[in-house]
Order: C-alpha cells, then sequence, then structure tokens
C-alpha cells in the first residue's frame, strides 16, 4: 500500500488508466490509405478518412482480428456481437464531426492482467473492456500565427482504447501496468507500445481517499507519452489533490495536461463544456458479428505470453523470478535466450544475455533484434567457455570483437590465438619464470602475506597474455610457493 | 426536334438502335429542351457540352454495333448525386462550388452504361422537404398547373427538380433519392412513375447522405418500363457501402407482363385516414377495381402502427442527418465563413450555409440525440421501426404486393403549407412507413384531381422484390392509360 | 417537452450552428409543436421490442488490410477555402 502523508494523516491513490493503442495493419480501419508513420501531410488519406460527401466506411478484417487477439491476451471475454457508435463533437481534426467507435457494446469485454512489481510481488489489475475506434488527425498550431494546420494522415487508423477499472493503487503500479500491458500487446504484434511515436498513448484518471473512505472526485490526465511521465504525473496530480483538500477546497473534475518540463499538471485551456457525444449506432455499418470458432481458433494461434514464459523459465531453466521477467518482457530477447541456452548452462546464457548483450546492446543504442551478436554466435562463445578453451576474461575480450566484427567466437579465438593455455607444464614454466624473479615476495608470502598470492597470479596471467586458464594457475603457483 | 423529346426512354433507346435517329439528334434536343425549361428552375447545373461529348461516344458505340444498355439517353440527375468534376450542390448554400473528385456509384453505373448527363436537377435542400421549396437556390415549378388557375404549383420533393424535368420532357429519366417518400411523392405530383427501391439494393457511395439508414437512389421516368430499364443500370452491389446487398440485380425488364392473375393485393385498413380527400379515396377504389379486372385478389390487410410512422421518421431521419450534416463544417470544402477561432468559423458557416429548414432538422436531430433523451426519443422510435417492420412483414403472410394512394392530396401552390411544418411533413404519411421497413416501392400515375392534377398509386413490396411492384405496376398503368399532359411542355409553343 | 430558449441556445452549441438570441426564442416556438407531435410515439407499448439495428439482413462486411487508397493529396485539397503547404488550415485553436 503506497499512501502519501498528508496534513490530516494519510491518503490512498486511486487510479485508473485509459490506454490508446494503435494496431499495427497496413490500412487504416474503415479505409484502404496507409497507416505508416511520418509521411508527407496528408498523403495517406482517402476521400473516406476526409469525410467529402457521401463517403462510408468499410471495416479492416485484420483490425478485427488484431482487437480480438489483445482481448484473449488480457484473458477477456470477446463479444460476439459489437455495435459500432458515432461519438458526435467537433474539431479540426476530426473531419467527420464524429469519430466512429464503439460504446454500449464494445468487441472486448471484461479481462485482467498480472502486474510485476519491484519488490517481486504481483497484483492481479482488472480491466473493464477493449473496443476499437477511428483516430483522429494531428492539428498542429505552431506553424503559423493565427493558423492550425491540420494533417489526416492519422485520421481513420484503427486505435484499441483498453480501459482498466480503478485497481491501481500507486504511481509504481501505473507504471508496472503499462509496462505488462505494452509487453502482452507487442508479443501479439497488436500493436508496437510506442510511446514516443504516440502508439501508446495513456490518459490517467486520478482520485485520493482516506483509505477505506468514498472515492473521491477525479481528474483525467490526457495524452501523457512517457511511462515515466505516467509515473511522474500521477504522483503530482495525487499530491495536489490532497494539498487542495487539505487546505479546505474541494476537487473540480476536470481534464488536465502533464507540464513534462515543469512536472506538474495544469487544466485544458479549452472551453469547459460537459461533453454531450450524442452516441447512437452509426447506420452505415451493420452490427460486427464474429464466429466463435473463428475466436477460438485465433486463441489457439497465439504465442506464449510473457507471464506464461516467465514461469516456464523459472521452471525450465531455474532462472530467478526477476530474470524471468527480464528476459521474458519481450518477445525477442526471449527467444534470444532460448536460443543461446539451448543445450548449454541457461544461468551462464542468461548472465551473457542480461549482462554483457543487454549492456553493449545499451551502449550502441541497438534493439535486441538488430544485435551484432546472434543468439547462435552468443551460444558459440559459451560452449568455448563451457569446455574451457577459454577464460571467462578473455571470452569478454572476444565478446567486443564479435559486436565489433561479427564473426563467430570460435574464428575469433583461432585468428587472435586466445585459446586458453591449460597445458601445466606450459603454466609451471611461467610461473617458474616469474617466481624466480621474486624472491623477496616469495619470504613474506611465506611469512604470512597470503594476499601476494594475487599478485603472483597476476604477474603469471600477464605474462601468458591472459590465456593461461587462472583455476589451474592458482591451483600450481599455490603448490610451487608451498615449497 | 420536339418529337425526339416527348419519346419515352426504351421508345428513345430502340429508335438510336434502330437508327431512326442520332443520339447526337435525341442529345440536342434534349438540351434545347433543358434550356426550353428553365422557367421550372428544375435544373442547378446544365452540361450541356458533356452531353454531346458523350452523345458522340454514344454514336461512335452504335455505328460500331457496340451499344450499352442506355447508350445515348439523355437523363437528369438529382444534384445529391456526387458526379466527377460537374459542381454539386445538394441544394445547399453549404456546398457552392464544391466540385466533386469522384463519381457517386449509381451515377458511375449510368455513364458506365453510355447515358448521357444534361445536367444536375434541383432539390430540397439536403434532401429535406417534400415540396422542392427549400432549395438555397429556389423553388422548382410543376409544369402542372390547377385548371383555369395560373398560381404556380411545387412539384414534390425532395425530388422535384428531378420530377418537373422528366414531366416537362426535358429529360428521358433522371435520378432521384427517397429517404421518406423523396421520389414517390412527386412523382406522384408531376404525374410521372417514381421507385424507390428496397434497401441496399442501390450504393449510398458518393451520395450525399441525409439519412444513412433510410436513404435510396431510384429511377424516375415516364413510364414503368423506363424505370425498369433504369434501375437495371442503376442498381447493384458494391464493396464500398457496408450496407449494400449482396444480391444479383435480376432481369427488371422481364418483369413486365403485367400479368398479375391470382395475385394478392393488400389493402391496408389504416391508409384509409380520417379526412383524406374523397378523390384520393375515389382514385384508390379504381385502383383496386383495375387490378381486380386483371385478375388479381384484393385483401384487406392491416398495418397497425401505420400513424406512428412519421413521428418515428421525424426521429430517426433528423437524428442521422444531424450527425451526416456535421462535416459541413468550412475546412475541408465549400462555403467558409471565416472567425476568429475555430468554433466561430463553424457556427458562422452554418448558420449562414444551411437554411431554416435543414437548421430546423439538425436542431431536433441534435435533440433527440442529447443525453437524457436519446432513450425516451431515439430508441423508442426504433422499436416503433422495429415494430411496423414486423406490420409490413405480418401484411405479405397474407398478399404479395400492397396498394395505396401515393400522396394524401395533388400538388398544392408554392407558398402553401410552408409556413406549418407538420403539415408539410403529413405528405409523407403514405411513404414514410415503407422506408422505415426499407422496402420497395413505385408510384404510377392513376388519375386526375378535380383540379386537373396529377394522382399516384403507391405498390409496395417484399424486401428485393421489385420484380412483383414493376408487374403490378405496369398491370395499373395499362388500365389507368395516363395520357394527361401538363400545360407546360419543353419545347412546346 | 418544454423547449425554452437556453435550451435551443445548448443544442445550437452542439451542433455549431450560432444563433441570436431572437433566433432561438423563435426556434424554440417552432420546435415545440414538432417536438410534442413526435411524443405520440409514447402511446405504443414497445415493451420487449429490440430498436431496429437495420434493415439490411446481413453480416457486416469486412475488407482486406490491403493499402489502396490515399496519395491523393490534391483531389483532397481542391476544393479547400484555405490550405498551406499540403495542409488544411483553420483558424488557430488554443488548447
Amino acid at each position: 500500500m503506497s499512501l502519501i502523508k498528508g496534513e490530516t494523516g494519510d491518503w490512498e491513490m486511486v487510479i485508473g488508466l485509459e490506454v490508446h493503442a494503435q494496431v499495427i495493419s497496413n490500412a487504416k480501419l474503415f479505409s484502404g490509405a496507409s497507416t505508416a508513420f511520418g509521411g508527407e501531410p496528408n498523403t495517406q488519406v482517402s476521400l473516406v478518412d476526409a469525410a467529402f460527401p457521401g463517403m462510408l466506411p468499410v471495416i479492416n478484417r485484420h483490425c478485427v482480428e488484431q482487437a480480438v487477439k489483445s482481448g484473449l491476451g488480457i484473458n477477456a471475454e470477446i463479444n460476439l456481437v459489437s455495435v459500432f457508435d458515432r461519438k458526435n463533437y467537433f474539431y479540426a481534426d476530426l473531419p467527420a464531426g464524429y469519430q466512429i467507435s464503439q460504446y454500449t457494446r464494445p468487441i472486448v469485454g471484461k479481462g485482467k492482467l498480472v502486474i510485476d512489481l519491484p519488490d517481486g510481488s504481483a497484483r492481479e489489475i482488472g480491466i473493464t473492456r477493449l473496443h476499437l475506434e477511428q483516430d483522429a488527425g494531428k492539428s498542429l498550431h505552431d506553424q503559423h500565427p493565427s493558423q492550425t494546420y491540420v494533417d489526416l494522415n492519422r485520421a481513420g487508423v484503427a486505435l484499441m482504447e483498453i480501459v482498466s477499472e480503478p485497481d491501481l493503487r500507486s504511481a509504481e503500479e501505473a507504471g508496472a501496468y503499462l509496462k505488462k500491458l505494452r509487453s502482452i500487446l507487442r508479443y501479439l504484434g497488436t500493436c508496437d507500445g510506442n510511446m514516443e511515436e504516440g502508439s501508446l498513448r495513456c490518459d490517467c484518471n486520478v482520485s485520493v481517499r482516506k483509505p477505506g473512505g468514498a472515492l473521491g472526485t477525479r481528474c483525467e490526465i490526457k495524452n501523457v507519452n512517457s511511462i515515466r511521465f505516467v509515473m511522474q504525473a500521477i504522483e503530482h496530480e495525487a499530491r495536489r489533490q490532497v494539498a487542495v483538500i487539505e487546505e479546505g477546497g474541494a476537487i473540480k473534475q476536470e481534464t488536465r495536461l502533464f507540464d513534462s518540463g515543469r512536472g506538474v499538471t495544469r487544466p485544458m485551456r479549452s472551453k469547459e463544456e460537459a461533453h454531450d457525444y450524442r452516441y447512437f449506432p452509426d447506420p452505415d455499418l451493420l452490427p460486427l458479428e464474429l464466429d466463435r470458432t473463428w475466436v477460438e481458433e485465433v486463441r489457439r494461434g497465439l504465442p506464449e505470453l510473457p507471464d506464461a514464459k516467465k514461469a516456464r523459465f523459472v521452471a525450465q531453466y531455474k532462472l530467478s523470478p526477476y530474470e524471468a521477467g527480464v528476459l521474458a518482457d519481450e518477445q525477442a530477447s526471449a527467444d534470444y535466450f532460448e536460443t543461446a541456452a539451448k543445450g548449454r548452462d541457461a544461468k551462464l546464457a542468461c548472465n551473457w544475455v542480461m549482462g554483457d548483450l543487454f549492456g553493449a546492446l545499451n551502449k550502441l543504442g541497438l534493439d535486441i533484434v538488430r544485435s551484432p551478436v546472434k543468439a547462435g554466435q552468443l551460444g558459440g562463445l559459451i560452449d568455448l567457455i563451457a569446455d574451457n578453451t577459454i577464460s571467462g576474461r578473455i571470452a569478454k575480450d572476444v565478446f567486443q570483437e564479435m559486436l565489433a566484427s561479427g564473426k563467430s567466437a570460435a574464428a575469433i579465438v583461432e585468428e587472435k590465438g586466445l585459446r586458453q593455455v591449460t597445458d601445466r607444464g606450459a603454466i609451471e614454466q611461467a610461473i617458474d619464470a616469474i617466481l624466480a624473479k621474486e624472491p623477496e615476495k616469495i619470504a613474506e608470502y611465506r611469512a604470512g602475506k597470503d594476499k601476494l598470492l594475487g599478485y603472483f597470479v597476476g604477474q603469471v596471467m600477464k605474462a601468458t597474455g591472459g590465456k593461461a586458464n587462472p583455476g589451474l594457475v592458482n591451483q600450481l603457483l599455490k603448490k610451487k610457493l608451498a615449497g | 426536334m420536339s418529337a425526339l423529346t416527348e419519346l419515352g426512354l426504351a421508345e428513345a433507346r430502340d429508335g438510336l438502335r434502330a437508327k431512326t435517329f442520332s443520339a447526337r439528334e435525341l442529345a440536342e434536343a434534349h438540351i434545347a429542351a433543358v434550356e426550353a425549361a428553365r422557367p421550372l428552375n428544375a435544373f442547378l447545373c446544365e452540361t450541356p457540352e458533356k452531353a454531346r461529348a458523350m452523345a458522340a461516344e454514344s454514336d461512335a458505340r452504335l455505328a460500331r454495333g457496340a451499344a450499352r444498355p442506355l447508350e445515348g439517353l439523355p437523363l437528369a440527375i438529382k444534384d445529391l448525386f456526387c458526379t466527377e468534376n460537374v459542381p454539386t450542390t445538394a441544394g445547399s448554400r453549404i456546398l457552392e462550388g464544391f466540385t466533386p473528385p469522384y463519381e457517386s456509384t449509381v451515377t458511375a453505373h449510368l455513364w458506365r452504361d453510355g447515358a448521357v448527363m444534361l445536367g444536375k436537377a434541383n432539390l430540397d435542400e439536403f434532401a429535406m422537404g417534400s415540396a422542392n421549396v427549400t432549395s438555397a437556390f429556389g423553388p422548382v415549378e410543376n409544369p402542372w398547373r390547377r385548371r383555369g388557375d395560373n398560381r404556380p404549383l411545387v412539384p414534390g420533393g425532395s425530388s422535384g427538380g428531378s420530377a418537373a424535368a422528366v414531366a416537362a420532357r426535358a429529360a428521358l429519366g433522371a435520378t432521384g433519392t427517397d429517404t421518406g417518400g423523396s421520389i414517390r411523392q412527386p412523382a406522384s405530383f408531376c404525374g410521372i412513375v417514381g421507385l424507390k427501391p428496397t434497401y441496399g439494393r442501390c450504393s449510398r457511395w458518393g451520395t450525399v447522405a441525409f439519412a444513412s439508414s433510410l436513404d435510396q437512389a431510384g429511377p424516375m421516368t415516364r413510364s414503368v418500363k423506363d424505370a425498369a430499364i433504369m434501375l437495371q443500370s442503376m442498381a447493384g452491389y458494391d464493396p464500398k457501402d457496408s450496407t449494400s446487398a449482396a444480391v444479383p440485380v435480376p432481369d427488371f425488364e422481364a418483369a413486365l407482363s403485367g400479368d398479375i392473375r391470382g395475385l394478392k393485393i393488400g389493402i391496408p385498413r389504416e391508409y384509409r385516414i380520417d379526412g383524406m380527400p374523397q378523390e384520393i379515396e375515389a382514385v384508390w377504389q379504381r385502383g383496386i377495381d383495375w387490378l381486380k379486372d386483371a385478375g388479381a385478389v384484393p385483401v384487406e390487410v392491416s398495418l397497425k402502427l401505420t400513424k406512428y410512422a412519421l413521428p418515428a421518421y421525424y426521429i430517426i431521419a433528423p437524428a442521422e442527418a444531424s450527425s451526416n450534416l456535421a462535416r459541413y463544417d468550412g475546412v475541408r470544402f465549400g462555403l467558409r465563413v471565416p472567425g476568429e477561432s475555430l468554433d466561430e468559423m463553424y457556427e458562422g458557416t452554418r448558420a449562414e450555409g444551411f437554411g431554416a429548414e435543414v437548421r430546423r432538422r439538425i436542431l431536433i436531430g441534435t435533440y433527440v440525440l442529447s443525453a437524457g433523451y436519446y432513450d425516451a426519443y431515439y430508441l423508442k422510435a426504433q422499436r416503433v421501426r422495429a415494430l411496423i417492420a414486423r406490420d409490413f412483414d405480418e401484411a405479405f403472410k397474407s398478399c404479395d404486393v400492397l396498394l395505396t394512394p401515393t400522396a394524401p392530396s395533388a400538388a398544392f401552390a408554392i407558398g402553401e403549407k410552408s409556413d406549418d411544418p407538420i403539415a408539410m411533413y403529413l405528405n409523407d404519411v403514405f411513404t414514410v412507413g415503407v422506408s422505415l421497413a426499407g422496402l420497395p416501392a413505385i408510384s404510377v400515375p392513376a388519375g386526375l384531381s378535380g383540379d386537373g392534377l396529377p394522382l399516384g398509386l403507391q405498390l409496395i413490396g417484399r424486401a428485393f422484390d421489385e420484380e412483383t411492384v414493376l408487374r403490378a405496376g405496369t398491370a395499373i398503368e395499362r388500365a389507368a392509360d395516363f395520357t394527361a399532359e401538363p400545360s407546360f411542355i419543353a419545347g412546346r409553343a | 417537452m418544454a423547449l425554452d430558449k437556453a435550451a435551443v441556445a445548448r443544442i445550437a452549441s452542439l451542433a455549431r450552428i450560432r444563433m441570436t438570441e431572437a433566433e432561438q426564442v423563435r426556434i424554440a416556438g417552432e420546435l415545440a409543436p414538432i417536438l410534442s407531435w413526435i411524443e405520440q410515439l409514447n402511446e405504443v407499448d414497445t415493451s420487449g421490442v429490440e430498436p431496429m439495428a437495420s434493415v439490411v439482413q446481413m453480416k457486416l462486411p469486412m475488407r482486406d488490410d490491403k493499402v489502396d487508397d490515399g496519395n491523393i493529396r490534391d483531389k483532397l485539397l481542391a476544393n479547400a477555402p484555405q490550405e498551406a503547404r499540403g495542409f488544411f488550415a483553420v483558424p488557430k485553436v488554443v488548447e
């Protein structure tokens, strides 16, 4: 339980999130225009998207399938009959003066997902519904002193609106919810979850109450575009509300924006009129009817989802829940790990992926799919460590070389002659050479300065160019030093 | 030349193929007739050059024996159909100057089949009206006048321009749209045939939307056969319209035998309205007798909720319209009245761009959908609609086609009834129920009123059974032998 | 159903149609009889009746996920009252 300590006592945050997830599809929800990001203004717009007189919508089958997949991924009921309603309001980036959405009968009903908290605990969060709707175009207010420029490229792109129950109780939980939802949608291939590009947007509903008390008035913070900002905005807003109430004021139900620069929420400046959207079933469309057998087919075709994969990683590879969680967060990393770990020491593979690989990818600013070192290649490196061809220390150097050159570990080890020296005779020779030059230190060691062993090991390693098997060096040195 | 404009569409088709005259001659005669008919204000936009070019193409095809179904036939197009590169106004200031970069599916079919475009016909603004007096570009005059009376009369609406053009022989046929009676009622007022097909029979793509669940395109012609020929081309499944019916188009011309022996004709008792003018009652009875004489069997049926069709329609249609017309906002096409802010621009544009009747209906529609009223009005009306459709289904268990009057009166004078919206709405009393149920119906001229004005009879069929409607319509047409002509015929002195 | 000037003002605002006060009063007068006329629907017993979804008796048709439209900017802008650099231009909105 994460409480805010106010002047008059503790306060509980009640948070619900409304996520708008752009559906991955080639064409828009009701037209054949492209959904590609970043096109020249108004080049990915059909007459239907621009709401010219006489234009009519026709629904994209793939978008329907994506919504069903997403619903199944959040353990939700799929409504075999759903209806498209018109949500009527006027705005420059809404050409028809209405948005085709779903109000009373959405395609997906109640669902749930499990959030993973940093302390290792998990909580189930309820989801109220998921429905399909059209995205609006873009209004640019900063291109001209007295005009707003409208680009309809995005108008009509399919969105899934996913509404959570107000079950979240902290900014941290909200962040975890978004992370998990994003992960699931990416696994399913139904949304790329890119908040910076706007393909995943989050509206936060925040209210506060005394623990066990009645629900407070909520405010909606619209269009927050990163998980970090969502957490900040919620934290700020909850505290703001506590302060207002404790000062004797009342929370005004309103829509607010998060100013990420200043870290505060502020009310939207537009006319605060009560929105009467006058929802009614779109007469240009018939009710959407899904076939039960088809839904089951879709269900059978779903990939193993993050939670199931994480559980399997713990059971099958004996990873810790934390490690499993990190690897399973993205399908690509999970697949990478499994390929690298196949027939090998899973723990070792896990360490290499989570440590060296992720570290390198971070530094290079690359996605795991664009990793210069492929999963099989990392496996090859692990094999060389496992059979003692190279030491762990040398392996790190080899790995850096693999990143730079794209060559296999074996090739690099051969080329650079990095094979570990395990020949006892050769090592003894090296040891003898070092010891011959250090009579004083030998005496000090024999007198009790045990720490000097490390010094001798270091010297032997240096002399052998790092290639001597450290274990053997240790063992043989000790013997020789013992006399 | 004027004789060419007095041919029926089918006759002209046959004459062209027999090379009795050329498509060019036919087009020129009609171009002259359109000009001569200007006093009626039936056309908003004349397209003589286009007509000539299309006629030339038709002559080339006729010469090489490659004639298409409507080759060379000059038609008027209601200005609600978007025609590529030809201004389309929907009878409204808000679309003044709008030139669509696309062609509606229905008109595309007509051009595909070789028809020739004479121009865009006047209409009630956004198809809202029953007298064609709400057009921003002036009312249309009915080519018919009352005997001994010089006052101009309304042609009916909303497809008033189409009806007047066809009645005045300025076009062989015209396209109309029917949402609550807008093809049938003007057809009745102008003494021509008007057919509203089953909802979904013709595509709505590219046709300016008024009430999406009710709008249907249909032909307006001087004979039932002509209507069958035009419908053949207009109809057909369109994947760009989600409400377009995926059913094959039958051979409508083959349904014109007029053989109705054994056909059961339903006579709905509730259509006998209190205070119905005697002459309407009389023409209805005559129609029943004609059909009986031709071997059909009249059967009394009940459409219990008839009187509620009008109020249900006047909730549903404005509601859908209020949403469909939101796109007319000055942003992407049409009129823009500048404003200091976006909302000011919207409000000024729509206040100036929309006429009084359209504004009224948008407000009603907005109101009945608004919070707190949706259940009581809109949902209630849709429930009543379901019951009305059920009424028709029930009736069709004991009959094959229904016969009713088309309108509760003959044409009235321009200016009459325009102060009283409800009186105007009552013009649609016999036609709206059919629209709510989505059924096909035809109006066939059946007789004259005491003043010498045309009176039409309506035949209503089962869904997608235009064939029976056409067959019975032919029988009425034969028996009525309606040869009366309007006082104004284009080109005649 | 009583429809006063304030209600008309609210609806006109929702519909983005400017109305002077005098017009609001006039419209309220015009709409009142129409609204009470449509109230007669309350005489119909509709208990247990589903609102009509559509007269069309078929399933919602679906299209393939193919890009076969768009790239018609010139056509889209041809009728625009005001455009700039490929955008539709409108009076500036302050958010």
